[in-house]
C-alpha cells in the first residue's frame, strides 16, 4: 500500500510539473473541438449548384429562381443531359443537383402540394450535424490523451534509466501499474470535463441523457484506453516507437469505430474488426447518454465489452511486465 | 549465514558473447568489496545479475541467505543499488526522491521523517531539500542516489561507478561515507576505475573479459599479482625509454606513473643489466594497485591472444 501510495504522489507531481500533460488535458479538447466543431456546423449556403432542368416550363423557372432567392444555391451551370451532370460531380465543384420533373407542371393545375422535392444529399446521407459529431470527437481526444500518455509512462522511465532503479526496489508489477494508471483516471475525468464545457456553451450540445450516468460509464472507457496505453508501454522499447504505435492504434480507431462512417454500413470483416476497437462502444454511450437521453440499461453490452477490455489489457500488461531488463 | 553474498559460477550470454564467464564469489558482512576491470569487463552485467535484475545465463548463488534465482524478490527489501547511469527523476526535488524511495522500501510513517532528514545530512544537501534535481550538479546528485539507494537501510549496497565524473574531493567524500556504511554492517559492492578508492576497499577483485581474474586484500595482491620483480626508475625524458626498456628480454613490462617508469623484471638479478642499459640506478620498489592492475589486464589479453 506504501508503495502504490508512493508511486501515485510521484506521478502526480510529475504531472502537474510537466507541460505537455497540462497541454495535452486543457488545450486539445478547446483546439480540438473548436476546430471540427465548427468545420462541420458551419451552415453551408452559396452551394454551386448544376441545373438539369427536364420540364423547361414556366413553373420549373420560377421553382429555380425560388432556389436561387433562398441563398443556399448558387446556379453555375444549366446542364442538358445526365452526362453532363455526372461530369460535374466527378470533378467535384459542385454538391448539388436538382431535378425538376415535367410531370410538376400538370400538378400545379390540379390540386396541392404543388413540388414534390425529395432532398438526397449524396455525401451525407445521415445529415450528421455538430450535435452528432462533437459527443465522438469527445471520445477521440480522451482516448487519444489517455493512450499517448500512458504508453510513454514505462518507455520514459526506461529510457531515462529510472526503471532500473525501480527494478531494484521491492515493488510489484501490479502496484506499479496501479500507482500508474490512477491518476491518469484523474487526468481523464478533467479533460472530458473541459470538454463537455465547451461542447455544451461553445456548440449547445444539449445532455439529454444523465450526467452522472455519463460520468460512471466513462470510467471504463478510460480505463479500457489506459490499458491500451500501458500495454503499448510494455512491449515499446522506446518512446518513440511508444508515439509510433500509439497513432497506430488510433488510426483505426477514428475510421473504424463509426466516427467517420456509420459501421452498419462497413463490410463485413470490417465490421467485426471494429468491435476490437474501444472507441466503438463508447460512441454509442456517449451518443446514446448525450443525444438520445437513453440510461444504463440500454448500454449494458457496451459497457460489459469496455470492461473486458480493460480487465484483459490491464492483466496481460502486468503479467508481461517483468522486474528484470532485457 | 556466513556470507552476505556467495555465488558460484555465475554466467551470463548475450548472444554469443559472454560477457560474464563463471564468475564465483564470497563476500562476508560488512565487507567493502571493489569490482576493477577495464570498460566492457562485465563488472556492470554482474552486479545486474547478484541484484536480481538480470537473469544468469547460468550458474547459482545466495544472496543474504536466499536463493539467487528463485528469491530474487524476497532479495530486494534488503538491498541497495546505485546504477552507472543516473537514475533519479529530475523533475522531482531532493526531499520528493528520498521520500519516493522510502514509500518504496515501507519505511514506517513514524520514522520516515527523521530517516530522510538523516539521509539529506548525510547527502550534504541540508537547505537544499526543495530544490530540483535537474539543479544540481554531479557530487550532490551522487550523494542523494546514495541517500536513496540506502534510505530502506539495506544489508547490502550496490554501487556501479559511483565517483565518475565527480570532483576529488567529492569523491573522497563519498568514500567517507561508504566506509562509515561498512562499519555500521552494511556490505558495499562497488566498481570504480580509480586506485585511489580501490586502496580503500578491504578486497578486491579484478574482473577482465568476464573473468574474475584475482580477488584479495590490495596488500595481498600488490605482493603476489605480480610475477616479477619491480623497480623504479627516474629518467629524464621517461617517455621515450619505454619502448628501448620494453625490447629488453627480460622485461615483462615497462609503465609511467607520473614522472617515473616502473619496469617489471623476470627476476632480482636482471637489476644489474638494466641500470647499464639506462646509465642510471633502480629502486625495488612494491607494485602498486595500478601495475597489478596492468600486469593482469595485459596477461589476460595474452590468454585470448593464443
Ligand atoms: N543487454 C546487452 N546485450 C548485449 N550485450 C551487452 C548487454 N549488456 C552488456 N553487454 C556487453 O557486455 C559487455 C560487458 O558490459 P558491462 O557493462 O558489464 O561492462 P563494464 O565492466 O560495466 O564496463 P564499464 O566499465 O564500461 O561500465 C560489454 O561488451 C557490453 O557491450
Ligand atoms: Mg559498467
Amino acid at each position: 500500500m506504501s508503495r502504490i501510495l508512493s508511486v501515485l504522489k510521484k506521478e502526480f507531481i510529475q504531472m502537474r510539473r510537466d507541460r505537455l500533460t497540462f497541454a495535452l488535458v486543457f488545450m486539445m479538447p478547446l483546439i480540438q473541438l473548436l476546430l471540427f466543431g465548427y468545420a462541420i456546423q458551419t451552415e453551408v449556403k452559396h452551394i454551386p449548384t448544376i441545373v438539369f432542368d427536364q420540364s423547361l416550363t414556366n413553373e420549373s423557372r420560377e421553382l429555380l429562381a425560388s432556389f436561387s432567392a433562398s441563398g443556399y444555391f448558387d446556379v453555375i451551370k444549366t446542364a442538358k443531359n445526365y452526362a453532363e451532370v455526372n461530369q460535374a460531380i466527378a470533378v467535384a465543384n459542385s454538391i448539388g443537383l436538382l431535378k425538376s420533373q415535367e410531370i410538376l407542371a400538370q400538378k400545379v393545375q390540379f390540386q396541392g402540394p404543388p413540388y414534390d422535392i425529395r432532398v438526397r444529399p449524396w455525401y451525407n446521407p445521415d445529415g450528421i450535424t455538430a450535435y452528432f459529431m462533437v459527443p465522438a470527437i469527445l471520445g477521440i481526444i480522451v482516448t487519444m490523451t489517455m493512450v499517448i500518455i500512458t504508453a510513454v509512462a514505462i518507455v520514459r522511465e526506461r529510457e531515462r534509466g529510472t526503471l532500473e532503479q525501480l527494478l531494484v526496489t521491492p515493488i510489484k508489477p501490479y502496484e506499479l501499474m496501479i500507482g500508474k494508471i490512477l491518476p491518469y483516471i484523474a487526468l481523464g475525468y478533467i479533460q472530458i470535463t473541459v470538454a463537455l464545457v465547451v461542447a455544451v456553451t461553445v456548440f449547445d450540445v444539449p445532455i439529454k441523457g444523465s450526467l452522472l450516468e455519463l460520468y460512471l460509464l466513462t470510467l471504463f472507457f478510460i480505463t479500457a484506453s489506459l490499458g491500451l496505453g500501458i500495454f503499448i508501454s510494455n512491449i515499446a522499447k522506446t518512446q518513440m516507437q511508444a508515439f509510433q504505435m500509439s497513432f497506430f492504434v488510433m488510426l483505426p480507431s477514428i475510421l473504424l469505430s463509426g466516427f467517420m462512417f456509420p459501421r452498419d454500413a462497413m463490410p463485413q470483416f470490417i465490421y467485426y474488426l471494429s468491435a476490437f476497437i474501444p472507441l466503438t462502444y463508447y460512441l454509442d454511450i456517449i451518443r446514446g447518454i448525450i443525444l438520445k437521453g437513453i440510461g444504463f440499461q440500454y448500454l449494458v453490452g457496451q459497457v460489459t465489452a469496455l470492461l473486458v477490455f480493460s480487465i484483459v489489457l490491464l492483466i496481460v500488461s502486468t503479467l508481461k511486465f517483468k522486474k528484470k531488463i532485457v | 549465514m556466513d556470507y552476505a553474498i556467495s555465488v558460484h559460477d555465475l554466467t551470463k550470454v548475450f548472444g554469443s558473447f559472454t560477457a560474464v564467464d563463471r564468475l564465483s564469489l564470497n563476500i562476508k558482512p560488512g565487507e567493502i568489496c571493489g569490482f576493477l576491470g577495464p570498460n566492457g569487463a562485465g563488472k556492470t552485467t554482474a552486479i545486474r545479475m547478484l541484484c536480481g535484475i538480470l537473469t544468469p545465463t547460468s550458474g547459482f548463488g545466495q544472496i543474504l541467505g536466499y536463493d539467487l534465482i528463485k528469491e530474487s524478490e524476497k532479495i530486494k527489501p534488503h538491498i541497495g543499488y546505485m546504477s552507472q547511469k543516473f537514475s533519479l527523476y529530475d523533475d522531482l526535488t531532493v526531499e520528493e526522491n528520498l521520500s519516493f524511495y522510502a514509500g518504496l522500501y515501507s519505511l514506517p510513517n513514524s520514522e520516515r521523517k527523521n530517516r530522510i532528514k538523516e539521509m539529506i545530512t548525510m547527502a550534504q544537501l541540508t537547505s537544499r531539500e526543495d530544490e530540483v534535481v535537474a539543479n544540481l550538479s554531479g557530487g550532490w546528485k551522487q550523494r542523494l542516489a546514495l541517500g536513496c539507494a540506502i534510505i530502506g537501510r539495506p544489508s547490502i549496497v550496490f554501487l556501479d561507478e559511483p565517483t565518475s565524473g565527480v570532483s576529488p574531493t567529492s569523491r573522497r567524500d563519498f568514500f567517507t561515507i561508504i566506509q562509515k556504511l561498512a562499519n555500521q554492517g552494511t556490505t558495499v559492492i562497488v566498481t570504480t576505475h580509480f586506485m585511489d578508492e580501490a586502496e580503500r576497499c578491504n578486497r578486491i577483485a579484478f574482473i577482465s573479459a568476464g573473468q574474475l581474474l584475482a580477488m584479495d586484500t590490495p596488500d595481498n595482491l600488490k605482493q603476489s599479482a605480480v610475477e616479477g620483480f619491480m623497480v623504479e626508475l627516474d629518467l629524464p625524458q621517461a617517455i621515450d625509454q619505454i619502448d628501448r626498456i620494453e625490447q629488453q628480454l627480460y622485461v615483462r613490462e615497462c609503465s609511467l606513473h607520473g614522472p617515473l617508469l616502473h619496469v617489471l623484471l623476470d627476476n632480482e638479478s636482471n637489476v644489474k643489466e638494466l641500470e647499464e642499459l639506462v646509465g642510471k640506478s633502480a629502486r625495488p620498489i612494491t607494485p602498486t594497485l595500478e601495475d597489478v592492475f596492468i600486469a593482469l589486464a595485459k596477461k589476460k589479453r595474452k590468454q585470448v591472444v593464443r
